[in-house]
C-alpha cells in the first residue's frame, strides 16, 4: 500500500494538476498502473508491480450481531485520546448505569487474579491502567446489555477512527460475545465501510470486570478489503469499477480476487445484484459529502469484486475471524 | 493509610498539572510525600548520576479544596509513595479540560493512586476518565532518606536571569564542554564559562539583582564584586533547565 500511497501523496498537488486518473492492471508485467494524466499534457506513470496472494475471507455479518453501539466519531475519536499512544488493547463494555466504558487492557501473566506477592518485582514498573467512561447520552444508538465487554487492538481503532473523523461519519460497532469478530461500521450516501477486528476469547467465566478476560493469543484481524476511500465519485467516462463491500449472509462473503481485470464497457457494476451492496454509481454527479474534497474527475478503485456465482471459485473456506486454535 | 483529595479550580490544577511535569522531565521515579498539611515530591538521585536531588514542597490548601489523609500511625502521621513520575504527569495532562479531579490511594490488586477526572462535556452527560498508578509504599524506616535537605549559607545569592535565555546559552555550550563555570557576585553580575584548550567561552548577565540578606548573614562582609564561583556538569545543568516551564 505505500507505494500505492505515495502515488498520491501530495493531495495539493493532485487538485492543482491533475485531470484524470487512469488505473489498469497490465497482466502482462505483473504491474499495476496508474497514470495521472495532468496540465498541460504532462503524463505520469507509476507501475507497481503486484504478487498474486491468497486473502482470507472473511465471513462476518453485521446484522447477526446482537450488540451495536453507535456514535459520532468524533465522540469515540475523543474517548481514545487519554490512553498512552503504545497501548496495544483496549477493552470496551458497557458499565453500570449504561455508561460506556473504554479501558486500558493489559496482558496479565498467568495467575495475575492472585494480589501478586510483594517481594523484589517493583511494582511501579507495572504499567498504568486507563479508564475512560462516556455517558449513554453521547450516543446515537446502545443497544448492548450492561456487564458485556470485548477487547481489540487500538491501533487499529484509532486507525478508523481517524478515518471517520475525517469524513465526519458515525460509527457503528456490531459486537457479539468476547471472542466474536466486533465489525466497524461507517455508512454514508456514497460509501460503506466494514472493519472488522478480532476480540479477545475470554476463558474466565467468573470475570465480573471489564476486560479481565485472560489472555488468549488474538488472530491477527482480518480488514478484508473494505477499507473505504474518502474520495468523491464523479461520473461517467471511465471504465468500470468494482468496490468490495460487504455481502450478505448467503453468499461466502468477502470475494477478493488476487488479481482484478478491468472490462471497459458500459457503465455498470459487475456483480450479483442481490448479494451485493455496492454503491450506487448511476446517479449523477454526487454533490459534494461534507468533510470530504470537493468531487474530483476521477474515481477510486476498491480492489476486489463481487463475483458472479457462476463464477465463484469452488468451494472457499469460510475462515472465522478467530485465532486458528481456538474453537469458532 | 488513606488519601483522598480533590481540585475544582482551574488555575489549581494547571498549576498542579505543570509541578509534575516539570519532576516528570528530571527524573524518571520519584517520591511523593503527603502529610497533614504539605504534599512534596522528592527526588534523590544520589547514588546514580552524581547526586542531582531536589526537594518540592506545596501547601496543600493552595491546591486542594479537598484533603483528607491518615498517615501510617498517629505518631507518623504521613505515607511516602513512591511512583513512576511520566504516570502522574500524563494522568494530569487529560486534565486539561476537566471540571474536577480527585486523588486518593486505592489498593486495586496493588497499591495504586487513582487520579479519577471529570471532564467538561458538550453534552449532558459527563465523561469520566480514571487513571490508576501503580506505586510502591515506602517502609517507614527509610523515611530518613527523604527528609529535607539543608541548604548550606550561602557566599552569593543572586536572582537568575530569564531562564529561557539562560537555557539556550547553556544549550550551545554543551557542544563545547562537559563542565561550566557559574561565577556571580553581590553586584547582581554572573557569569557563565566554559573552557577548553581550544577556546574559551563567558557569557555576561549584568543587573541581576541580589535577594536581601538576612541580619545575621555572614556572607554581609564580603566586597560586593568579588565573584564566587562553582564548576557544575553542564548536563545535569541543562536537565534542570529543560524541566522549568516557561511560567
Amino acid at each position: 500500500m505505500k507505494s500505492f500511497l505515495s502515488i498520491f501523496r501530495s493531495l495539493v498537488m493532485l487538485e492543482k494538476t491533475v485531470e484524470k486518473c487512469c488505473i489498469s492492471l497490465n497482466d502482462r508485467s505483473s504491474c499495476l498502473v496508474v497514470q495521472l494524466h495532468c496540465k498541460y499534457g504532462v503524463r505520469k506513470t507509476h507501475n507497481l508491480s503486484f504478487q498474486d496472494c491468497e486473502c482470507l475471507q472473511a465471513v462476518f455479518n453485521p446484522a447477526s450481531c446482537p450488540h451495536v453501539l453507535r456514535a459520532p466519531a468524533r465522540i469515540l475519536g475523543e474517548a481514545v485520546l487519554p490512553f498512552p499512544p503504545a497501548l496495544a488493547e483496549v477493552t470496551l463494555g458497557i458499565g453500570r448505569g449504561r455508561r460506556v466504558i473504554l479501558r486500558s487492557y493489559q496482558e496479565e501473566e498467568a495467575g495475575a487474579q492472585v494480589p501478586p506477592v510483594p517481594g523484589p518485582t517493583d511494582s511501579t514498573v507495572k504499567a498504568m491502567m486507563t479508564e475512560m467512561s462516556i455517558g449513554e447520552e453521547d450516543f446515537q444508538q446502545l443497544q448492548a446489555p450492561e456487564g458485556i465487554a470485548i477487547t481489540f487492538c487500538l491501533k487499529e481503532f484509532r486507525g478508523l477512527l481517524s478515518f471517520a473523523e475525517s469524513a465526519n461519519l458515525p460509527v457503528s460497532i456490531h459486537f457479539d460475545a468476547p471472542g466474536r469478530p466486533a465489525i466497524f461500521t461507517l455508512e454514508d450516501s456514497l460509501l460503506d465501510g466494514h472493519f472488522v477486528l478480532a476480540t479477545l476469547l475470554e476463558l474466565d467465566p467468573h470475570s465480573q470486570d471489564l476486560g479481565s478476560s485472560q489472555l488468549h493469543r488474538p488472530v491477527p484481524q482480518l480488514q478484508g478489503h473494505s477499507t473505504p476511500h474518502q474520495d468523491d465519485f464523479a461520473n461517467d467516462d471511465i471504465d468500470s469499477y468494482m468496490i468490495a463491500m460487504e455481502t450478505t449472509v448467503s453468499s461466502e462473503g468477502l470475494r477478493v480476487l488476487p488479481s482484478v481485470t478491468l472490462t471497459p464497457g458500459p457503465q455498470r457494476h459487475c456483480g450479483p445484484g442481490p448479494h451485493s451492496e455496492e454503491e450506487d454509481n448511476d446517479e449523477a454527479e454526487p454533490g459534494p459529502v461534507p468533510g470530504t474534497p470537493p468531487p474530483k474527475k476521477f474515481r477510486s478503485m476498491f480492489f476486489g469484486s463481487i463475483l458472479d456465482p457462476i463464477h465463484s471459485p469452488q468451494g472457499p473456506s469460510p475462515v472465522l475471524a478467530e485465532d486458528s486454535d481456538g474453537e469458532g | 493509610m488513606k488519601f483522598r483529595a480533590k481540585i475544582v479550580d482551574a488555575a489549581c490544577l494547571n498549576h498542579f498539572t505543570r509541578v509534575s511535569n516539570m519532576i516528570a522531565k528530571l527524573a524518571k521515579t520519584c517520591t511523593l510525600r503527603i502529610s497533614p498539611e504539605k504534599l512534596n515530591f522528592i527526588l534523590c538521585d544520589r547514588l546514580v548520576g552524581g547526586g542531582v536531588s531536589m526537594w518540592c514542597e506545596l501547601e496543600q490548601e493552595n491546591f486542594f479544596s479537598e484533603f483528607q489523609m491518615e498517615g501510617v500511625s498517629a505518631e507518623n502521621n504521613a505515607i511516602y509513595l513512591e511512583l513512576t513520575s511520566e504516570n502522574l504527569s500524563r494522568a494530569l495532562k487529560t486534565a486539561q479540560n476537566a471540571r474536577t479531579l480527585k486523588i486518593k490511594l486505592t489498593n486495586k490488586h496493588f497499591p495504586c493512586l487513582t487520579v479519577s477526572v471529570e471532564l467538561l462535556s458538550m453534552s449532558t452527560s459527563s465523561r469520566i476518565v480514571t487513571h490508576d498508578i501503580p506505586l510502591k509504599v515506602i517502609p517507614r524506616k527509610l523515611w530518613k532518606d527523604f527528609q529535607q535537605p539543608s541548604v548550606p549559607d550561602a557566599d552569593v545569592s543572586i536572582y537568575l536571569p530569564v531562564l529561557k535565555t539562560l537555557k539556550s546559552v547553556v544549550e550551545k555550550m554543551k557542544n563545547i564542554s562537559n563542565h561550566l563555570v557559574i561565577e556571580a557576585n553581590l553586584n547582581g553580575e554572573l557569569n557563565l564559562k566554559i573552557e577548553t584548550d581550544l577556546v574559551c567561552v563567558t557569557t555576561h548577565f549584568k543587573d541581576l539583582g541580589n535577594p536581601p540578606l538576612a541580619s545575621d548573614d555572614a556572607s554581609r562582609d564580603r566586597d560586593p564584586a568579588e565573584m564566587a564561583e562553582v564548576h557544575v556538569d553542564i548536563r545535569k545543568l541543562l536537565q534542570f533547565l529543560a524541566g522549568q516551564q516557561t511560567w
